[in-house]
């Protein structure tokens, strides 16, 4: 459904973010992207619907050679692929409502969207995602008066309301608890399998990539190093995607004893620090 | 070679640190410039205020003259130029609210295109050129040239504080702009928004409540300078307050610098309180 071939991406500062990316994204399929920091996992994402131009090669949706569009068609293309953001990047002073509604803004006209008089069955949709997500009770509060967890839901309702056919997923748990980021993980999981829509995800915790993915690009440098199932990433992958480290202690994120461990050893490892904070 | 010399100084830097010995960075790194300025300053400071002459001889006679300023300031009259005061009062606040709204109105597209990252280079740099020019100039100035222009009469002085107007509210607005959380705008963008929606959903909602506390502060300091533009001709109050001090009448002027405190005083209050309620 997606094809990227021959990508990449040149900032003008001379940086190269991305080198030849070659990957294929059949419809259905959830596709996590892992990699370090800055190995060009945003790029990517966002080169696909051209918040970043892409320097070389082709993207093509559903037979849509998306890097040569502009204006119009641009927008109609972006309406078919919803985002969903590191940080959410709700509109904070726009109530809950207006937010899940701004995925309209790809059908209605200027008029229609100054004066928020969508369409009613834009309404009714986007009060039903609402309620999917779990926060029909917020319609009118302000986005910046909700919690983390529940923001990314609002966040999640405003790409499904733009009925995408693929999903950009940016860091979506990244500045979230490990419960919440696994409630997200699964709810943008269950809504791809509803909606039987293709999904990027870029997400740096590996655990939540292999337990919720069907699949896993590895990206390092900006070059695609690794592409498989999840049972498939082992410790030398791991190693080669994000440079060397003792990987099997890395302690489950949302394991309990592991947490517990984890604080213990902090704890032993810097008693005087300890005892002089307690004094 | 002067890499050299900052490694050594790094290096001498770490073992003082490491004795304990550390000292804060001087702006100046170099002594003999760094003293040479600070001596400098303060020599030509001292040759500067003994330049200034001072006519002790005048002073004397001048302050019989403010003793009767002052004395007429304790008995205000508000009666016997009553109507003259109204009129000018009333001309005034129209002056004020007209070219306040006017200038706010006109300043919206120039702070847009002001702004570098919602705006292509061309236009950037044409609204740049109408806020530098909108702002080199001080009211008054731009006041004796739209007396000549239009004649004596609040028509002019409309006309002038809606053109100062445009430069600081255009600058401030741009200023906000370029500040505002890209993420939010990214988020819009992706929904497949036009520039005008995006510009709606996701910039106005950001900047919107210091544009209402700029606008609010600005029709303070348009009401305290069509007091002063109007003794070059520009009506209003400020050609009353002229009228009256060349008529030798201290007490009316007195009652008229009483009102222009008094309704400063109200704006002030009533701004910062707006200012307050739209955060």
């Amino acid at each position: 459904m997606l094809t990227l071939s021959g990508v990449g991406k040149r900032y003008p500062t001379g940086d190269r973010a991305l080198t030849d990316i070659e990957l294929t994204l059949p419809k259905g399929q959830v596709m996590a992207l892992i990699g370090p920091s800055g190995a060009g996992k945003s790029t990517l994402i966002r080169c696909v619907n051209r918040l970043v131009e892409p320097t070389q090669g082709s993207i093509r949706l559903e037979g849509t050679e998306l890097t040569k569009l502009s204006g119009q068609k641009l927008r109609q293309a972006r309406r078919s692929m919803g985002m969903i953001f590191q940080e959410y990047a709700l509109v904070d002073r726009l109530t809950v409502m207006e937010n899940v509604l701004s995925g309209q803004l790809g059908y209605v006209g200027f008029w229609r969207s100054f004066l928020r008089r969508y369409p009613q069955e834009a309404v009714v949709e986007a009060f039903r995602l609402l309620e999917r997500v779990g926060l029909p009770h917020a319609i009118d509060k302000r986005a910046d008066a909700l919690s983390g967890g529940q923001r990314q839901r609002v966040g999640i309702a405003r790409a499904l309301l733009q009925s995408p056919k693929l999903l950009l997923v940016d860091e979506p748990t990244a500045s979230l608890d490990p419960k919440t980021s696994r409630q997200i993980m699964r709810l943008i999981r269950e809504l791809c399998a509803e909606r039987d829509l293709a999904a990027i995800i870029n997400i740096h915790d590996v655990a939540l990539a292999q337990q919720f993915a069907d699949r896993i690009v590895g990206l390092r440098a900006g070059q695609i190093v690794f592409d498989g199932l999840p049972s498939e990433l082992t410790s030398e992958m791991l190693t080669t995607i994000y440079g060397e480290e003792d990987w099997d202690t890395t302690p489950e994120p949302l394991d309990d004893e592991a947490d517990d461990s984890e604080a213990s050893s902090y704890q032993r490892g810097l008693p005087t620090m300890a005892a002089g904070s307690a004094r | 070679m002067s890499e050299r010399a900052d490694m050594t100084r790094v290096q001498t830097r770490q073992q003082a640190a490491q004795r304990g010995q550390w000292r804060r960075l001087p702006l100046i790194e170099n002594p003999r410039l760094r003293w040479g300025l600070a001596i400098g300053a303060v020599i030509y400071l001292v040759l500067a205020l003994a330049s200034v002459e001072v006519n002790w001889a005048r002073v004397a006679e001048g302050a019989g003259r403010a003793v009767n300023f002052l004395g007429a300031f304790m008995q205000p009259d508000f009666i016997s130029r009553y109507d003259d005061i109204v009129a000018g009062l009333l001309e005034s606040l129209t002056m004020t609210l007209t070219s306040t709204v006017v200038g706010v109105l006109l300043a919206i597209p120039v702070g847009l295109g002001a702004a570098r990252n919602i705006s292509p280079l061309p236009i950037y740099f044409i609204c740049r050129a109408i806020i530098a020019v909108s702002r080199t100039f001080q009211e008054i100035i731009i006041a004796i040239l739209f007396v000549v222009m239009f004649g004596f009469g609040p028509l002019a002085g409309m006309i002038t504080l809606a053109f100062a107007t445009i430069g600081f509210m255009a600058k401030l607005l741009a200023e906000d702009i370029e500040d505002l959380d890209w993420r939010q705008v990214e988020a819009v963008r992706a929904t497949g928004a036009s520039w005008w929606q995006t510009m709606n959903h996701a910039v106005q909602p950001q900047v919107m409540p210091r544009l209402i506390g700029l606008s609010v502060y600005r029709l303070d300091i348009n009401f305290r300078e069509s007091s002063v533009i109007g003794i070059v001709g520009a009506g209003g109050i400020g050609a009353t307050l002229n009228t009256s001090l060349s008529r030798y009448e201290y007490d009316t002027s007195a009652a008229i610098l009483l009102i222009i405190i008094a309704i400063v005083l109200l704006c002030e209050y009533s701004s910062s309180h707006v200012r307050r309620w739209t955060q």
